[in-house]
């Protein structure tokens, strides 16, 4: 994990073809002080990055059209980008997940998120980050 | 009414929408998300629930209706509908998505336009209740009131 102190601000990139899950995730990583970036497939997550963006936390929704969850995380990876990925679905069968995590994540989440298991998210990427 | 009543009114009536099982804890998450900066947050997202269902709806009765029904097509519509309605806390809509993908798996286009009616049922009645809700709210803010915490505990 690359070292943060308290004045840096973390970025996240939230992956969603749901426009509910865009707004309230985003809403709930900037009550908990973390900027945003908003994007409905896959392939909008790798273009951002592929132009020079960077964030310390990528929410990855798993079914999204034109690229979905686990094509755009193995693109990603294979990039080079290092960001926690954090893979956020509907779905919970075993297998599936499996097939999610070895795209490259570095954690899984079942949706909805709650501001409670983003604050631990982000509390695992920083310990010393100031979340309201 | 005064201030107070209505205030008193605006809790027993989101309680029982939680009680009866229209609402579930996101609903909570929801409200919690609604501060000074962001006063409006519940009403928003909701209206872009009542939005993006109303479309799905749409689009389900359209692929229903087909001559050869597309179940795929159906079940993903179904997905977007019951991730939605998780989203915003609206439990018997979901629910009722739930058991609409399981009869989506078994192609079986009699039992899907149940379930079709089903959801669609489920879907006025919470649209119904919360627009019943924020016109409470309004009433409140207009008397000069705010709107009371949730204190639930689940």
């Amino acid at each position: 994990m690359t070292s943060q102190n308290l004045s840096t601000q973390l970025r996240a990139l939230v992956v969603d073809d749901n426009i509910l899950n865009r707004k309230i995730h985003e809403r709930m990583l900037n009550g908990l002080g973390v900027e945003c970036m908003v994007v409905a497939n896959g392939k909008e997550a790798v273009d951002v990055h592929f132009y020079g963006q960077s964030f310390d936390l990528i929410l990855m929704d798993k079914d999204m059209p034109i690229m979905n969850g686990i094509e755009a995380t193995k693109e990603l990876r294979s990039m080079g980008i290092n960001s926690l990925i954090v893979g956020v679905s509907s779905r919970s069968m075993e297998a599936e997940i499996r097939e999610f995590m070895e795209a490259g994540l570095n954690d899984y989440h079942v949706k909805p998120l709650t501001t409670h298991k983003l604050a631990s998210i982000i509390h695992n990427i920083n310990p010393n980050y100031a979340t309201k | 009414m005064d201030v107070g009543q209505m205030q008193r009114q605006w809790l027993d009536y989101t309680r029982s929408l939680f009680i009866e099982g229209f609402l579930d804890n996101q609903f909570l998450q929801l409200q919690q998300l609604q501060d000074e900066n962001n006063p409006e947050f519940v009403v928003e997202v909701v209206s872009l629930f009542f939005e993006d269902s109303e479309r799905i709806l749409k689009d389900l009765t359209f692929a229903l209706d087909q001559q050869g029904v597309d179940f795929k097509k159906v079940d993903a519509h179904v997905h977007q509908l019951k991730g939605s309605s998780s989203s915003v806390g609206a439990q018997r809509v979901k629910n009722a998505c739930i058991a609409f993908r399981n009869f989506c798996e078994e192609q079986n286009v009699e039992a899907c336009l149940r379930c079709l009616q089903q959801v669609k049922q489920e879907y006025c009645l919470v649209k119904n209740k919360l627009e019943t809700l924020f016109r409470l709210e309004q009433q409140i803010v207009a008397a000069g009131g705010s709107i009371p915490m949730m204190e639930l505990s689940f």
